[in-house]
């Protein structure tokens, strides 16, 4: 167990070296942030004194060795265009992202697994049939495309719903949530929704499919025959068998949905970090874009590790080997 | 003579495929009174494990009980709502499954499918049905109870999982247990074991039992009459002994002479011809005419009837052997 | 089963046959793929053309008709650009950098999943965690993370979606040749001292298509959507060559104003073309998958 976390760690450290290094070095060959910084009516001197300031007058490696030398503090440099730690300022933005990630989740969770079931169960009722064609499209829906319509239908031509932003906050232990006001909930349907939508047809799809398998084991019949209630048989040994694989796929695709929050965030213009991502990405500004960087990779590394050991509290057949390894 | 705990008349049960509708139990008709053993024999495919399962009303789609009668004490099963027949499985009538690895849920705890299984059918309490569930154990020979409770299925060896399966079914004192190949998938001392076991336990309790089986010889240690099927049908059945001792069928002949120990040290085998015919393409007249040494016209024309042979015996034959002495 | 499977590419395309709505998806993926290749005869007008363009008829809803009595079928956006031939247009790209994107990708995927299942040992190890890696990060953000690296373009688009790709068929392609290898008629040909390429591309491969075909036909989709998402967020192709994903980019802005069309309708292509390739690939996998084979 701890080999396997050592070499994990080491694979995501240099994950996080190489595609530092690249980012680090193509941003600055894409373009110079100097000139979409700074003010041209500023004069000469205050131009100097700000290129300076961001060390942008440092030949590129040697600018390279800075951020390597700050690393080693735990310091991923100072966003250009917000003059604040960018590390400070990913942290300040991650829990919209998260909030809209488990509530996207959430749904995706609530509504896919029994939808799934259903279908699975009745594979050729035409509500099956009905539920299947959806989560194909929602499978297929293009996910930037699939906000701008809820935008259009809920915000524009109904006008229930917000277009855009994140509303009315409640700290929480000191984290700003948005679920717990009015204002903040209704700013967060619609982008939690198209977050869930595309997890909720892999949901579909991931417990129709096990539905289907596991409703033909002997263990299904056999609960049957000990006379035990549909509802138990389906709520209890199907569903508890079918959680296994989708608890791991969903697991795993934690980090899709924080990567995929890029998408839905510029749409909604949710200030999370992946909007965050896109803006720096627009006005390069390398330290943020580095460290985002960085920090999504350690996330990932952690989720996977989260989603292991998810995976053998579900299943008492991998806890056994683990055990035993 | 005593009024049989369960009387079967008749039963019919077909299959919807695409290749057209299948008979695999074809006007099966049986009776096992209290305290009896009935072993029902025939190769796989032969349509006894689907007997079992129209007796319990478990036949899903695209099956179906297209006929006959199935009476419990008297009472047509057939003719109760879903509701009536989900309350008597388990309780009235025990299953025991071929392949216990296959039949006990492998995400529940031995506890949990135990508890549950009570608390279906007896209005009790968790703790006591807990109890319940701990003496069931003890009663089948597993050693210390309390603490294989708390176990999962794979953790035991399969003779354990096996006895837990019939801990389950005698648990609740049913009038009528089926037996599906219990003891098929285990060793043959544990076998054994559990057969002398299943004998003690069912003689003190009253309780009747059908034995499918594809082992003669298992059938003529434990089971007081037997019936043996060929393709959906009961081709003879009478005591156990009389029947080994005196085959009037062919097939009865032929799968005697196909055991081992039938034959003198060191004379051939005499194993039946042919395969088991494929229940799509039966043949007009007597399923076994084609394999059958002494088949007429008559038998590949017409399929033969269920006669009484004598009081306790009845055979569907057109050619019965001599039953000389 | 009475009907003559003489050869497996006859069975599955009988197979493949016996669902309509494969069969609709499969002709629907057909002309899709001939309207992006013939786009120059089929657009009622070159969009990139200004001579055909006419500013006057700027943001006109959908069966509108412009000065000169052409009619706007899907409407124009803000330019006056027919959006019908946009589209047409938009889906070129889209599907021309999609597809020469996955078929790299399969190349390279299959020659690394070769070399992996023939050499084993280090090679194997060093291309097969090279995989995991690639694996465990989420496309769409490897993609955009290149792309702020290497900035816009379409040969930049297909770069990065090369290399988020070519794991899936390197894996595949490797799984599928261990089986093959160890079977026996590769044994004799090893044993007849036949050389490696020889094996491997005349024995070995046409036994791993069909699982890399079905891994294709799935990753053109997501090639497709991701080429989109990337192109919206503004990082993918540049504005002179718009694809489907920009076009919907570029409607963005009047979408609140209501003029909906500019988005609408490019969406709806890009939707039915993913929703026909998904569909089509389903039905290949499940005619493939011999678990499901009764």
């Amino acid at each position: 167990m701890i080999a396997y976390l050592i070499r994990r760690f080491g694979q995501a450290l240099l994950v996080m070296a190489v595609m530092a290094t690249i980012v680090f070095f193509g941003l600055y060959a894409v373009g110079n942030p100097v000139d979409l910084l700074i003010n041209p009516e500023a004069d000469l001197a205050e131009q100097e004194e700000t290129i300076r300031r961001l060390g942008l007058d440092k030949p590129i490696h040697i600018q390279f060795g800075y951020f390597l030398a700050g690393l080693t503090q735990g310091d991923l440099g100072t966003s250009f265009v917000h003059n604040r730690p960018a590390l400070e300022l990913i942290l300040s933005r991650l829990p919209a992202t998260l909030e809209l990630a488990f509530m996207g989740i959430l749904i995706a969770v609530i509504l896919g697994i029994p939808l799934g079931m259903i279908a699975g169960l009745k594979p050729d009722a035409p509500y099956s049939r009905f539920i299947m064609a959806g989560s194909v499209v929602g499978f297929s829906t293009p996910n930037f495309w699939q906000g701008l319509m809820l935008i259009m239908l809920f915000a524009v031509f109904l006008g229930w719903l917000p277009a855009g932003g994140r509303g009315e906050t409640v700290d929480v232990l000191g984290i700003p949530v948005s679920f717990l006001t009015w204002d903040g909930l209704s700013h967060l349907i619609l982008p939690a929704v198209n977050v869930a939508i595309y997890k909720m047809s892999l949901v579909i799809r991931l417990t129709r499919a096990g539905t289907a398998e596991i409703v033909h084991q002997d263990y299904v019949k056999y609960a049957r025959a000990r006379g035990l209630s549909p509802r138990r048989v389906v709520g209890v040994h199907v569903l508890k068998n079918i959680l296994i694989p989708v608890v791991t796929v969903l697991g795993l695709e934690t980090g899709n949905v924080i990567a995929f929050a890029v998408v839905t965030e510029t749409v909604f213009a949710w200030p999370g970090i992946g909007k965050l991502l896109i803006d720096s990405i627009g006005l390069l500004d390398r330290p943020v874009v580095v460290a985002y960087l960085m920090l999504t990779v350690f996330l990932f590394v952690m989720i996977n590790l989260v989603v292991d050991i998810a995976y053998s509290a579900l299943d008492p057949r991998v806890r056994v080997k683990r055990g035993k390894a | 003579m005593i009024a049989p705990v369960l009387s079967v008349r008749n039963l019919v049960t077909e299959f919807d495929t695409r290749a057209g509708t299948v008979t695999a139990v074809d006007g099966v008709s049986l009776d096992v009174g209290p305290g009896e053993v009935l072993g029902i024999v025939g190769e796989s495919g032969s349509g006894k494990t689907i007997t079992g399962f129209s007796i319990l009303g478990l036949i899903d789609k695209p099956g179906r009980i297209a006929g006959g009668e199935v009476l419990l004490n008297g009472q047509d099963l057939r003719t109760l709502p879903e509701a009536a027949m989900q309350k008597l499985r388990g309780d009235r009538i025990a299953m025991i499954f071929q392949d216990p690895m296959m039949t006990l849920n492998p995400v529940l705890r031995i506890d949990t499918q135990m508890v549950e299984t009570i608390r279906a059918h007896r209005d009790v309490s968790p703790a006591r049905a807990r109890d319940m569930a701990a003496e069931a154990l003890g009663l089948v020979g597993i050693p210390s109870p309390v603490e294989r409770l708390r176990t999962y299925p794979h953790e035991m060896s399969g003779g354990m999982r096996q006895r837990v399966v019939i801990a389950i079914a005698l648990m609740l004192e049913p009038d009528l247990i089926i037996a599906d190949e219990p003891t098929t998938a285990l060793d043959v001392t544990i076998q054994s074991q559990i057969l002398s076991e299943m004998q003690r336990l069912l003689a003190a309790r009253k309780t009747a039992l059908i034995w499918i089986t594809h082992d003669l010889t298992v059938v003529a240690g434990l089971a007081h009459r037997v019936a043996v099927m060929y393709a959906g049908r009961i081709v003879e059945t009478g005591p156990v002994d009389d029947l080994l001792d005196r085959p009037a069928h062919p097939y009865t002949q032929g799968l005697i002479s196909s055991i081992p120990s039938s034959v003198p040290r060191g004379e051939r085998l005499v194993p039946i011809k042919g395969m088991t015919p494929s229940l799509i393409s039966l043949p007009r007249g007597c399923a076994f005419a084609p394999r059958c040494p002494r088949a007429s016209e008559t038998c590949h024309n017409a399929r033969p009837e269920a006669e009484d042979i004598s009081e306790a015996r009845s055979l569907r034959c057109f050619h019965p052997l001599e039953m000389a002495q | 089963m009475s009907i003559a499977a003489d050869t497996p590419l006859r069975r599955f395309a009988v197979d493949f046959l016996r669902s309509p709505t494969a069969v609709i998806a499969g002709l629907g993926l057909l002309a899709i793929a001939l309207a992006a290749i013939f786009a120059g005869v089929i657009a009622p007008q070159n969009p990139y053309d200004l001579a055909q363009i006419d500013i006057f008829d700027g943001s006109l809803e959908p069966g509108s008709e412009g000065f000169n009595g052409f009619k706007y079928w899907l409407g124009s956006d803000e330019q006056g650009r027919d959006m019908l031939s946009a589209m047409i247009y938009g889906l070129r790209i889209s599907l021309m950098v999609s597809f020469i994107a996955v078929s790299s990708a399969v190349a390279i995927g299959m020659v690394l999943g070769l070399l992996a299942a023939w050499r084993g040992g280090t090679v194997e190890s060093i291309i097969m965690r090279a995989v995991d890696i690639q694996l465990s990060f989420p496309a769409l953000l490897v993609a955009l993370l290149l792309l702020a690296a290497l900035g816009k373009g379409v040969d930049k688009v297909i770069i990065a979606l090369i290399l988020v790709q070519w794991a899936y068929f390197a894996r595949t392609v490797r799984a599928a040749a261990l089986v093959e290898i160890r079977k026996d008629y590769v044994t004799a040909a090893r044993a007849a001292a036949l050389p490696p390429s020889r094996i491997l591309f005349g024995h070995v491969l046409p036994n791993v298509m069909p699982p890399v075909l079905v891994i294709a036909t799935v990753q053109v989709a997501n090639a497709i959507s991701i080429e989109a998402s990337l192109s919206f967020l503004g990082v993918g192709v540049p504005i002179t060559q718009p694809s489907l994903g920009l076009l919907i980019a570029n409607g963005f802005d009047y979408l609140l104003s209501g003029r909906y069309w500019i988005s609408f309708y490019p969406g709806v292509a890009l939707l039915v073309t993913l929703v026909c390739i998904n569909v089509v690939a389903d039905h290949v996998r499940d005619i493939l998958n011999p678990r499901l084979q009764r």
